[in-house]
C-alpha cells in the first residue's frame, strides 16, 4: 500500500497492528479493509485499555436475564415482565457541537432499549460541566453547551415521547474542556420476546431498515477514542444530525416486526456503523456474511464502501430476518415510511465478503477482527496528587460560621433545584411518572402491564473518586441503591458509564483500574450485579482529564405501584428521624468545596452491612406503612437534606441535634437517612431501626416557617428563593 | 428553476426568537445599529418549469395551503 | 361509548390517550392517518398529542393532510364531538376547525410541568363535570402552545364564549405560562362541538400520577 504509514497514522493502527493484520488476512489489506480493522480495533469497539479491569464485574444473579455483551441489560420484573436498560456516553461530539451531540446521545441509547424488543418507557441523564460561574470566555463557553444540551436531550426525548424522568448535572472545572453527556434509558417487554443481535441460518437474509446512509459522523468511533486538542473544534462535520422523527418511526416499526414470526435477530447501527453491527452479529454465532454494498439506500451520491462500512448516520438498524419473510418485513418498514432493503445473506464462511456492484470489495475472516483485537495492560501509577490531601481533614481549615457556610453551601448548583432543566424534558407522557424529577432520590414509573413500580437513580460524586478512586465508585454504587431504596424499592441492578481520562496517562489508568475495583465490591457485597455499561476514555483536553468519573444508575424494584414511597415532607407535626451513624467524614466534602474551594481528605470506610441494614429498614417500614416520607442523606449532611426537603415540600422543619462537633451538621457520612414519620408510628419505626442494628435518633418537627437546626436557620421563602431560581439565573444570564 | 420561499411572523405578532436575537445583538454591542430582529424560514423549491408566472401561481397556492400559518405568517416568493 | 383516536406519524400519547378512555369504560380504536374514513358509530374523535411529522415546518402543519383529516372535518361539520389534545390542538388549528393558531412558547423552551387552569365555560359536553372557575391541575408538555389570534377574531371567541380554559395560578389569576393571548389554555368552535386544548388531561387521570382533574375533564364525553 501506498503512504502507507499515513495510512495507518490516519485510522490511528500501529505498524503492530498491521503486522497483525497480514497475518490474519495472509495478504496486504485494501483501503476499506484498513478502515474496518481501524473501527473495530478502536479504543470505543474493542475495550482495548479496559477489558482487562472490565472483566470479574459480578453479572449474575436470579433476576438477571441478561447481562453485559449485549445492546443492553435485561432484568426480570415479575409477572413476565422484564427491563431493559443501559447507559452510554456522548461526551465528545457533545462538546464539539452540544445540542446534535447530546440528541444524537439520546437517540443511540434508545436504539439500544428497542433494539432488544423493548419499548423504551424512562430515560435519565447524567450531565458533567466546567465553570459556569464567572463571565470568562470559558465560562460562558459552558453555559452554552448546558443550554445547547439539555436542549438536544429534550428535543430527541420529548418527540420520541420517552419521559425523561430524572438525571444529576454537576460542575467542576476538571469538566472545562471535556463535559460528560451521560443517557440512560430503560424500556420494558415481555421476558420471553428479547431480541438478540444476532445473524445465524445459512441463507437468512439481512436487512437494513431505517434512515439512509450519508457521510455523517465518518470515523466517529475513532475520533471518541482520541483526546482533544484546541483543533478538535473544526471536526464538526464529522458530528452526526439526529432526526428523532424517523427514530420515532422505526421504534414503531420495529415494536411491529417484533410482533411477528420473522427476526432472527437485530442489532443496531451506532458507532463504526454497519462495520460494527455486523460483525457484531455474525462474530456471536460464528457466521459468515455477504453483503453488497451498493444496495445500501444512500442519501448522498457517489459514496464508497468505505464510507458504506464507516458511516455513522443515525436512526439505522441491522436485521437477520427468516428466509422467505424478506417482503413481509420491507412492507411493515414502508408503512412507517422508512428504507428498507435486502443487502446480504448469512453464509457459513465465517468471513465477511463485501461486494460492491459484484465486485468483491473486502474478505475478511470475522472472529479475528471481533476477538483478535489488541488487548493492552497498559501501565498504571498511584497519581501525585492523592498524597497531598489524603490527610487533610476538616481541621485543616479555618473555623466559620455554620450559618455562613450552610448559605453558601445551599445555593451551590449542586444543590439547588434544576427544574430549568428538567422542565425543558417531557417527564409524563406514557402516564406512568409516580416520582418526577425535582422531587428528591430516586425517580419512580409504574408499570402498567404488572402492577409494580420501577426505581432508578443516575449518581456519582466525582469529588470522591478523585479522593479515592476505589471507594469513590463504590459510594456511587452505594448511594444509587440508597436512593432506590428511599422510594421502598428494592435495587436489583446497575448498569454503568466510565468516563475517564487518556488510558495512555499511567495515573489515568489507575484510576480506572481502582474505580472498577470499587464497583466490583460494591456490587458484590449489595448483590446488585452490573448488566450493561459502557467505557468512555480519553476524556482529556490539552493534557488535563477529567475527574474520574464512573456513573451508575441503580434500577430496583417495589412490588406495589400503589406503595411507592415519596421524599417529601407530608404533614405538620410530624417528626422526622435520622437513621445511621454520623461519624465526622468531609472528604471530598461539598462543605470544604462551596467554602474553601478544594477536593481534598479521604474517605473512611465503607460498611456494607449497614447500607443493606438501611435498605431493608425504609424497604421493610414502607411495605408496613409506617413511613409518611425518606430521603437519603449525602452531599451536604443533614443540613442540605432538611433544606431540600423544606423547599420542596413548602414546609418549615424545627430540628435539634447532638453531634460531636458543631460542624457535623455538613458532615457526608454514609448510609444515613431521614425518614418521617406521624407520632403513633414513630416507636415502632425506631424499634425496628434497632431490631436491624441501625443508630436513629429523634431530629425535630416538621412546622412553622422557617428551616431551623442547631445555629442555622433560614425563612422559607429565602430558602425557596434561593433554591428554586438560582439556576436558571446562573444559566439564562447571557442571554 | 429555483424558487425561494420566505416566510415570517407577521407584522404585529411577537416574534420571541427575533427578540432573543435583538438582545443577543444588543449585548454585543450592536444595539445602536439594531432596531429590530425577525425570524423566518427560507425553504427553497427546485421546480421543474421555465414559467415563471405559472410557477409562481402554483407556488403560491403552496404558500396558502402548506409552507405558510397565514392567521400568524406571511411569506414572500422569489424567483 | 366509542372512541376513535388518531396515529399520525409521530404521534406519541395515542396510547396514553387509549388507556384514558378504556379507563372511563369507552370502546377506543386507535386509527392510522392513512385510513379514508372513521371507524362505524363512533362518539367521539380524538387527536392524540405527540410530534405529528417531527413538528417539521410547523406544529400540525403536516398532519392535516392526512387521508383521515377529511373524514373528520366532515364528521366535525355533522356536529360531532371531536378532541385535539396538545398537537392535536395544533392540527386542528391548522385545518381550520378551530379558530387561531399556535406559536413558540415566549421563552422558546418546551415547558414540562403539572399547570393550574380555570374553566371558563362548561356549557359544552367536554366540561360538564367541572364547574366554571373551577381549577384544576394538569400537566402541560409542549414547545409550540403560545395562542395567538388577531384582536377581532379574539375578542370575538372570547364574546361567544368559546374560550373553555385559561392558565392560571393558584389564585385562579391568569397566568402568562407560554405567552398565549389572555392565557388561553383551551378553546372550542362556534358549535362548540370541536375542541382544543395544550393541556393532557389524559395525564392526570390517577392519584398516583398526581392528579385526577383530567378524568373529570374527560367524563365531560362519557355521557
Amino acid at each position: 500500500m501506498e503512504n502507507l504509514d499515513k495510512v495507518l497514522k490516519s485510522h490511528k493502527l500501529s505498524h503492530e497492528d498491521y503486522a497483525h493484520i497480514l497475518e490474519i488476512l495472509g495478504r496486504e489489506p485494501n483501503l476499506v479493509e484498513i478502515g474496518i480493522f481501524s473501527a473495530m480495533w478502536s479504543e470505543h469497539c474493542s475495550y482495548k485499555s479496559s477489558k482487562k479491569y472490565l472483566n470479574g464485574f459480578p453479572t449474575t444473579a436470579p433476576w438477571v436475564i441478561q447481562g453485559p455483551g449485549e445492546n443492553a441489560g435485561v432484568i426480570d420484573i415479575g409477572g413476565g415482565m422484564a427491563a431493559v436498560f443501559k447507559m452510554e456516553s456522548h461526551n465528545h461530539p457533545s462538546f464539539i457541537e452540544p445540542f446534535q451531540g447530546a440528541a444524537t446521545g439520546v437517540g443511540g441509547i434508545l436504539r439500544d432499549i428497542f433494539t432488544m424488543g423493548a419499548r423504551p418507557v424512562a430515560n435519565l441523564n447524567a450531565l458533567r460541566f466546567g465553570d459556569v460561574y464567572g463571565n470568562e470566555t470559558i465560562n460562558r463557553y459552558q453555559r452554552h453547551l448546558v443550554r445547547g444540551v439539555v436542549d438536544g436531550i429534550g428535543s430527541y426525548g420529548n418527540c420520541m415521547g420517552v419521559p425523561t424522568i430524572g438525571g444529576e448535572i454537576s460542575f467542576d472545572s476538571s469538566y472545562n474542556g471535556n463535559i460528560l453527556v451521560n443517557a440512560f434509558s430503560l424500556g420494558i417487554c415481555k421476558s420471553d420476546e428479547i431480541f438478540l443481535g444476532v445473524a445465524k441460518g445459512i441463507g437468512n437474509p439481512v436487512i437494513y431498515v431505517g434512515s439512509k446512509t450519508g457521510r455523517d459522523g465518518l470515523g466517529g468511533a475513532v475520533m471518541s477514542s482520541d483526546s482533544f486538542t484546541q483543533e478538535s473544534k473544526s471536526l464538526r462535520p464529522t458530528v452526526q444530525v439526529g432526526d428523532p422523527f424517523t427514530e420515532k418511526l422505526l421504534l414503531e416499526a420495529c415494536l411491529e416486526l417484533f410482533q411477528t414470526d420473522h427476526v432472527v435477530g437485530i442489532q443496531d447501527m451506532g458507532a463504526a456503523g454497519l462495520t460494527s453491527s455486523s460483525f457484531e452479529m455474525a462474530g456471536k454465532t460464528g457466521a459468515g456474511l455477504k453483503m453488497d454494498l451498493d444496495k445500501v439506500p444512500a442519501r448522498e451520491e457517489g459514496m464508497t464502501p468505505y464510507e458504506f462500512m464507516l458511516s455513522e448516520s443515525q436512526e439505522r438498524m441491522l436485521i437477520c430476518a427468516k428466509i422467505g419473510s424478506e417482503d413481509a418485513v420491507i412492507a411493515i418498514f414502508q408503512k412507517w415510511g422508512l428504507d428498507a432493503a435486502v443487502i446480504g445473506e448469512v453464509t457459513d464462511t465465517g468471513r465477511m465478503e463485501l461486494y460492491w456492484h459484484g465486485q468483491k470489495c473486502a474478505d475478511m475472516p470475522i472472529a479475528p477482527v471481533s476477538e483478535e483485537a489488541p488487548i493492552l495492560d497498559r501501565p498504571t501509577a498511584k497519581p501525585a496528587y492523592i498524597d497531598q490531601i489524603k490527610d487533610k481533614t476538616i481541621d485543616s481549615y479555618d473555623t466559620i460560621d455554620n450559618q455562613e457556610a450552610f448559605e453558601k453551601m445551599v445555593s451551590s448548583l449542586e444543590v439547588v433545584d434544576k427544574s430549568w432543566v428538567y422542565q425543558q424534558y417531557d417527564s409524563m407522557v406514557q402516564t406512568n411518572t409516580i416520582k418526577a424529577p425535582g422531587s428528591l432520590d430516586a425517580s419512580v414509573i409504574r408499570i402498567k402491564e404488572n402492577g409494580k413500580a420501577l426505581a432508578m437513580s443516575s449518581d456519582c460524586n466525582p469529588r470522591y473518586c478523585y479522593i479515592d478512586p476505589h471507594k469513590g465508585a463504590a459510594l456511587a454504587v452505594m448511594e444509587s441503591g440508597r436512593n432506590v431504596a428511599m422510594s421502598g424499592a428494592r435495587p436489583l441492578a446497575i448498569t454503568d458509564c466510565l468516563n475517564f481520562g487518556n488510558p495512555q496517562n499511567p495515573e489515568v489508568m489507575w484510576q480506572f483500574a481502582h474505580s472498577c475495583e470499587g464497583i466490583k465490591e460494591a456490587c458484590t457485597k449489595l448483590n446488585t450485579p452490573v448488566v450493561s455499561g459502557n467505557v468512555s476514555l480519553y476524556n482529556e483536553t490539552d493534557g488535563t482529564s477529567v475527574y474520574p468519573t464512573p456513573a451508575i444508575v441503580m434500577v430496583g424494584l417495589n412490588d406495589s405501584q400503589e406503595s411507592v414511597l415519596q421524599s417529601q415532607l407530608t404533614q405538620e407535626g410530624n417528626e422526622l428521624l435520622l437513621v445511621g451513624a454520623t461519624k465526622g467524614e468531609f472528604g471530598g466534602s461539598l462543605y470544604i468545596k462551596a467554602n474553601f474551594g478544594e477536593t481534598a481528605g479521604a474517605i473512611g470506610a465503607i460498611d456494607y452491612d449497614a447500607e443493606l441494614a438501611l435498605w431493608e429498614f425504609v424497604i421493610q417500614a414502607n411495605q408496613k406503612a409506617l413511613l409518611e416520607c425518606a430521603k437519603d442523606v449525602s452531599m451536604g449532611g443533614i443540613a442540605i437534606a432538611l433544606a431540600k426537603l423544606c423547599a420542596t415540600s413548602n414546609k418549615g422543619v424545627d430540628a435539634q441535634i447532638e453531634l460531636s462537633e458543631r460542624r457535623y451538621i455538613f458532615d457526608e457520612s454514609q448510609s444515613r437517612a431521614i425518614v418521617e414519620v406521624t407520632s403513633q408510628n414513630k416507636e415502632a419505626v425506631i424499634a425496628m431501626a434497632k431490631a436491624l442494628g441501625l443508630e436513629i435518633v429523634t431530629l425535630g418537627t416538621i412546622g412553622g416557617d422557617r428551616l431551623k437546626l442547631n445555629d442555622i436557620e433560614m425563612p422559607l421563602t429565602q430558602l425557596q428563593a434561593i433554591y428554586f431560581d438560582t439556576f436558571a439565573q446562573m444559566i439564562e444570564q447571557d442571554l | 428553476m429555483r424558487a425561494v420561499v420566505n416566510v415570517y411572523l407577521k407584522e404585529g405578532v411577537l416574534d420571541p426568537q427575533g427578540k432573543a436575537i435583538a438582545h443577543a445583538l444588543d449585548s454585543l454591542g450592536f444595539g445602536e445599529l439594531v432596531k429590530g430582529v425577525r425570524v423566518g424560514k427560507q425553504m427553497v423549491l427546485e421546480l421543474d418549469s421555465n414559467d415563471e408566472a405559472s410557477a409562481k401561481v402554483e407556488v403560491e397556492k403552496m404558500c396558502e395551503t402548506l409552507l405558510a400559518n397565514t392567521v400568524i405568517e406571511d411569506y414572500t416568493i422569489e424567483f | 361509548m366509542r372512541v376513535a383516536v388518531l396515529r399520525f406519524p409521530g404521534t406519541n400519547c395515542e396510547l396514553d390517550t387509549h388507556h384514558a378512555f378504556t379507563q372511563l369504560g369507552a370502546d377506543v380504536e386507535i386509527v392510522w392517518h392513512n385510513e379514508q374514513k372513521l371507524p362505524e358509530a363512533i362518539d367521539l374523535v380524538v387527536l392524540a398529542g405527540g410530534f405529528s411529522y417531527g413538528d417539521y415546518l410547523r406544529s400540525g402543519a403536516i398532519a392535516r393532510f392526512s387521508p383521515i383529516m377529511k373524514a373528520v372535518v366532515e364528521y366535525a361539520n355533522e356536529g360531532n364531538c371531536v378532541l385535539g389534545i396538545c398537537n392535536g390542538f395544533q392540527i386542528l388549528t391548522e385545518i381550520g376547525l378551530l379558530p387561531g393558531a399556535l406559536k413558540r412558547n415566549n421563552n422558546l423552551h418546551f415547558i414540562s410541568k403539572f399547570q393550574t387552569i380555570k374553566v371558563i365555560h362548561n356549557d359544552n359536553k367536554f366540561l360538564s363535570q367541572c364547574s366554571t372557575q373551577e381549577i384544576l391541575n394538569v400537566p402541560i408538555a409542549h414547545a409550540d402552545g403560545n395562542y395567538y389570534i388577531n384582536p377581532e377574531q379574539l375578542d370575538e371567541i372570547e364574546s361567544n364564549g368559546q374560550v373553555l380554559l385559561r392558565y392560571c395560578d393558584s389564585d385562579g389569576e391568569p397566568l402568562a405560562i407560554n405567552g398565549s393571548l389572555n392565557a388561553i389554555a383551551g378553546v372550542c368552535n362556534k358549535n362548540k362541538n370541536v375542541f382544543g386544548l395544550m393541556p393532557h388531561p389524559e395525564r392526570a387521570m390517577e392519584a398516583i400520577l398526581g392528579s385526577m382533574d383530567g378524568k373529570k375533564m374527560l367524563e365531560g364525553f362519557m355521557n
